[in-house]
């Protein structure tokens, strides 16, 4: 239910910038690994929006792909979760894919 | 609840009292001033032709915002300069008879006559300017963390953010902390985070700390703007070691930076011994993994190796400690791990 908190933090974000235009359209980056439902984000996300200059903005996530490097064999390899092991052993470390960003938006 | 600011409606209190918002802290900026296009407050030859907006539903929709004085110097926004981003290759014909000298008299009846009925109701079809923000979604909250890092910093106060499920007992802890380090001089203060009920605060209080009760309403987690309120609460001591007992839940409060130096997560025998795998965000960002009610550990089937296993899977850097908060066993590492951490912070004297 944190997404309640994100979505409010990404509409505040937007009707800072939008200084007053109606927002169209907003682009969110959202690692996988990231701990957020897009579903619910986008739920929330319309909650948040009601009586703001975003609210009817079209919600776009794009989704990040998880990824790490095995900090023993220096390998890159795909995550689907937060943790994992090489399969030389080695500790990964995530590189990609905790990303929570507003990217851009449209306004009118 | 608010990342930015907990402030306001949404019900979060600070020992029953609502949070205030700060003055100058308007995110409710200004509702429905985009477009408010009050028909009523229109002369009567002034006609928009408004039809043509909803009748083939582009989405162009005309960003005046004429403030109803009636003395818009007519730029209108606008924008379709015929280009109309259709991004399709199905060649309809729709021409824009489009006056461009729009009347300036504010006949305004740009004719329009494009009747292409096909729906383009896509994201294409917006026409409008596009803002690059590539902002942290939590930057609010991050910023009033560091803020709350550096007060703590300043005072040299040792900030502990202490995270769980509901009931594997971070309350006992506390409260058995607080008593058996009562000789060793060391100020010790609770900001409790719970949804409702101040019962957590009147525990600890009852042990003889100072504790504020943060009821954080519906929301699930807290974060570094109530924290800050809470903390304006507190008189703390220079060098002190403040204990924020998180809501019990092991998603939200691991992605809210309240402005700790260390994180602790506990879990207890009673759980699953593969909690660190299922809920793996909260264990990766934990420096301590205190694994609690080790008393029933006959009585119950936890595998105390496979659970250390499990999160160091997720979090190789995490130290674990077992203790019971019942018996008091275990608990003198977690006050040597306390006591110098919270040396560290220490400037010199």
């Amino acid at each position: 239910m944190h997404e309640l908190s994100l979505a409010t933090a990404v509409v505040d974000a937007c009707v800072e910038r939008a200084a007053g235009a109606r927002v169209l359209r907003v682009r969110l980056e959202i690692g996988q690994l990231a701990a957020v439902l897009p579903d619910s984000l986008r739920f929330c996300f319309g909650i948040c929006a009601q009586g703001t200059v975003v609210e009817g903005a079209e919600l776009e996530i794009l989704e990040t792909q998880g990824r790490a490097i095995c900090e023993a064999c220096g390998g890159t390899i795909a995550l689907s979760s937060p943790f994992g092991r090489c399969a030389c052993g080695g500790v990964l470390r995530v590189v990609a894919g905790d990303e929570l960003r507003v990217k851009d938006m449209e306004i009118a | 609840m608010c990342a930015t600011c907990g402030c306001g409606s949404d019900g979060v209190t600070i020992d029953g009292k609502t949070v205030h918002a700060a003055p100058g802290h308007d995110h409710a900026l200004a509702p429905g001033h985009a477009h408010s296009h009050d028909q009523s407050a229109r002369p009567p030859d002034h006609e928009h032709e408004r039809e043509h907006v909803n009748a083939h539903d582009h989405g162009h929709d005309h960003a005046h915002e004429h403030d109803h004085g009636h003395d818009h110097p007519h730029e209108h926004g606008h924008e379709h300069h015929n280009s109309h981003a259709h991004d399709n290759d199905n060649a309809h014909a729709h021409d824009h008879a489009h006056d461009a000298s729009h009347a300036r008299n504010h006949g305004h009846a740009h004719d329009h006559g494009h009747d292409h009925a096909h729906a383009h109701a896509d994201a294409q079809a917006v026409h409008g300017r596009t803002v690059s923000l590539e902002q942290d979604i939590l930057a609010g909250n991050q910023l009033l963390a560091e803020r709350n890092r550096g007060w703590f910093a300043g005072r040299d106060v040792f900030a502990v953010n202490l995270m769980s499920s509901p009931g594997a007992g971070k309350t006992s802890i506390l409260e058995r902390t607080i008593r058996d380090l009562r000789g060793r001089d060391i100020p010790i203060s609770v900001l409790e985070g719970d949804q409702a009920t101040s019962a957590d605060a009147e525990r600890i209080r009852a042990t003889g700390a100072a504790a504020v009760q943060i009821n954080t309403g519906t929301g699930c987690h807290l974060d570094a703007h109530m924290v800050a309120h809470g903390v304006a609460q507190l008189a703390l001591a220079p060098g002190s070691i403040l204990l924020i007992e998180n809501v019990g839940n092991l998603v939200c409060p691991a992605l809210f930076d309240l402005g700790e130096e260390a994180r602790v997560v506990v879990t207890s025998v009673t759980e699953g011994d593969d909690k660190p795998l299922k809920y793996p965000h909260m264990f990766r960002t934990a420096d301590m993994l205190l694994i609690n009610k080790l008393d029933l550990l006959p009585h119950v089937r936890f595998d105390v190796e496979r659970c250390i296993d499990h999160a160091r899977q997720v979090n190789p850097q995490l130290q674990v400690l077992l203790l019971s908060a019942e018996t008091g066993e275990g608990m003198p590492a977690w006050y040597d791990w306390l006591t110098a951490q919270r040396a560290l912070v220490m400037s010199p004297a």
